[in-house]
């Protein structure tokens, strides 16, 4: 009943040509809605206020990639660039390092989703095979762990680990006979190195996130396949791995959508300033951070900030739509 | 005949899983022990044998040496400590009001407020403008409050309590609001209570990002009273000359010669990293809770 007359009201206002009297009174009783829950609005002011400052201001900002940056005068004082795109010629010179950068983005980021993705669904299908409880507690327990740990650490451990004189991996080399390999001479194995740290810091939150989406499949489903005779290896091609399809699809979608702004803190952390390496692990972030903090070439560092922030805006906006197409409630919008 | 055998193969392939499981557990702890013995161990026999699991001779001369320098961590610590409870509270009260009054329904303008959300989410000015803005325009360089509050809103965060807030039923409100109860008291005696679970996911993660934090104060401050921990450890990683230059007693030069840098970055690692270690078997099913409420939601 009372659905019905909300609905018949919803309706007539509608259909309603809000003549001007009408209109007096609505903005009226619009002013006094507010008044009447000022609270609420008092309430969502701290959250739009720190948005404004924090993310508001800056893509206004973005202007800075047209303009001559002047400290002094600031943003808007500053004058314009003469022509006004001049900033984004030094960007697309042939072989510049803006190029490099943009191409290790891209391709480092695409090894992170496609291996990172398969490695969690494999180890995710791994831990749902194993039955006994603590066992499985406790490993996921510890795959989880390195989630917690900042980069500043994981870039100790990286160094631990591949340094010439004291670095593990060197020293296992020598004891086998072979001879040490200088890893931050040689930018061709940071390619895999870079994988494999994401795959250690993140494959044990994606399996807790994956475990999670298994554990809402109905039994009944599983039930049925053991009646007719299939094999734990059947289940998990048949029903596990289907089911979490939506899961995987919506993540790497979101994933790729973010696919031209690098990890930052993997970068800076685990590389660090090495220009030897440049090569294959300067990207996009670090490229602008670098002109922004050390060269303090803020015309370059901004006209790339710009052409990143309008890509990515770009690629969320159509990652999200087939993310809508596949399933609707997965979406950000 | 046939059932058995595939029963055998069955358990060699179940062998096989539990394997690679435990071999991937330690690939992951691996690090951490290393650290630890690392942090223990003498110059001499990292330089001879490389690290061990075990510490081949036991010495805490790395952790005497950055006992030296109590103050500055001592120091960052006030600063981490500081900035992860500041921090967390805020973050907790910001996003969970911005939550609820995007769950309300009388609100007008939400649609706005909700789309002015979004879009943060959606676009971002990235690193240039966000620093000048913060360093010309907010003067934020070098007070605690540039490593507090460009953390304290995110988006996420508050999607995930609107979106929890929603399907509490809108009668719990109404009534309230009938009892003569103001929006505000609403908010803070019922449904802060209905949305523990949610909330305590807000508070986990804001806390670890606000603990792990380097980012802020690298950008923002150059001020060393100012440094959280994990930027500290990086200053020692990044210049471990910090130590000679604090330390001219020939004692503390002699213990230098003993100790490889590294077992200083080490136990400097230990330090930091102590109390997510210690809390981890604590709060961990926390996060996972929290990981499947954000994973059901979207």
């Amino acid at each position: 009943m009372k659905m019905n007359s909300q609905v018949l009201k919803k309706s007539s206002q509608i259909n309603q040509q809000p003549d001007r009297k009408e209109h007096h009174k609505k903005a009226n009783s619009t002013w006094n809605q507010i008044k009447g829950s000022k609270q609420l609005y008092i309430m969502a002011l701290p959250a739009m206020i720190l948005l404004f400052m924090f993310s508001y201001l800056p893509m206004f900002g973005l202007l800075i990639a047209f303009k001559q940056f002047d400290f002094s005068k600031g943003i808007l004082g500053s004058p314009w660039m003469k022509p006004f795109y001049a900033n984004f010629k030094i960007l697309f010179q042939h072989n510049s390092q803006a190029l490099f950068a943009i191409r290790n983005t891209l391709f480092l980021n695409f090894l992170f989703i496609i291996i990172g993705t398969i490695f969690a669904l494999f180890i995710t299908l791994l831990f749902n095979e194993i039955k006994n409880k603590s066992f499985k507690r406790i490993t996921q327990s510890i795959t989880f762990l390195p989630y917690f740990i900042s980069m500043v650490v994981v870039g100790i451990f990286v160094t631990s680990l591949f340094s010439f004189d004291t670095g593990i991996i060197n020293h296992l080399l020598t004891l086998v006979g072979l001879k040490r390999i200088n890893f931050y001479m040689s930018p061709q194995y940071w390619p895999s190195i870079l994988v494999i740290v994401t795959i250690w810091k993140g494959a044990g939150y994606s399996a807790v996130v994956y475990l999670a989406t298994i554990s809402g499949i109905d039994p009944s489903y599983y039930e049925a396949a053991e009646i007719d005779g299939a094999t734990r290896w059947g289940q998990m091609r048949y029903i596990s791995l289907p089911l979490l399809m939506p899961t995987v699809i919506i993540l790497t979608l979101l994933a790729v959508g973010r696919i031209m702004n690098a990890d930052f803190g993997l970068f800076y952390n685990v590389i660090g300033d090495m220009p030897t390496l440049y090569k294959t692990t300067d990207v996009l972030d670090t490229y602008i951070f670098r002109a922004l903090r050390q060269t303090g070439d803020i015309g370059i560092s901004s006209a790339t900030g710009f052409f990143q922030s309008v890509v990515s805006f770009v690629m969320v906006l159509v990652c999200n739509k087939l993310a809508n197409k596949y399933d609707k409630e997965s979406s950000l919008f | 005949m046939t059932t058995s055998k595939r029963k055998f193969s069955f358990s060699i392939s179940l062998f096989f899983i539990y394997l690679f499981i435990m071999l991937f557990s330690f690939v992951c702890l691996y690090p951490f022990l290393i650290m630890i013995s690392g942090s223990f161990s003498t110059s001499v026999d990292t330089m001879k044998y490389g690290f061990s699991i075990v510490p081949r001779h036991f010495t805490a001369a790395a952790y005497s040496i950055l006992l030296a320098n109590i103050g500055s961590i001592a120091n960052s610590y006030k600063i981490t400590i500081t900035v992860t409870v500041v921090g967390t509270i805020l973050s907790l009260v910001v996003n969970s009001m911005m939550g609820f009054v995007l769950s309300r329904k009388k609100v007008k303008f939400k649609r706005f407020m909700n789309i002015y959300v979004l879009i943060t989410m959606l676009f971002s000015g990235g690193m240039v403008p966000w620093y000048i803005i913060c360093v010309h325009y907010l003067q934020l360089k070098n007070t605690i409050f540039a490593l507090i509050l460009p953390y304290v809103v995110s988006a996420w965060y508050i999607f995930l309590i609107r979106n929890y807030f929603n399907s509490v039923p809108e009668e719990m409100y109404e009534s309230a609001t009938m009892d003569g109860a103001s929006d505000f008291l609403i908010f803070r005696k019922i449904y802060m209570h209905l949305a523990t679970p949610v909330l305590a996911t807000v508070v986990l993660f804001s806390a670890l990002a606000f603990w792990n934090d380097w980012w802020l104060g690298l950008m923002l401050t150059d001020n060393n009273n100012l440094q959280p921990l994990q930027l500290l450890l990086r200053t020692i990683t990044a210049n471990i000359q910090f130590l000679q230059s604090t330390n001219a007693s020939p004692e503390t030069q002699k213990m230098l010669s003993q100790v490889p840098t590294q077992g200083v970055q080490m136990a400097m690692v230990i330090i930091t990293t102590g109390p997510i270690i210690l809390l981890y078997p604590f709060v961990q099913k926390y996060f996972v809770k929290g990981i499947m409420i954000g994973a059901v939601k979207g």
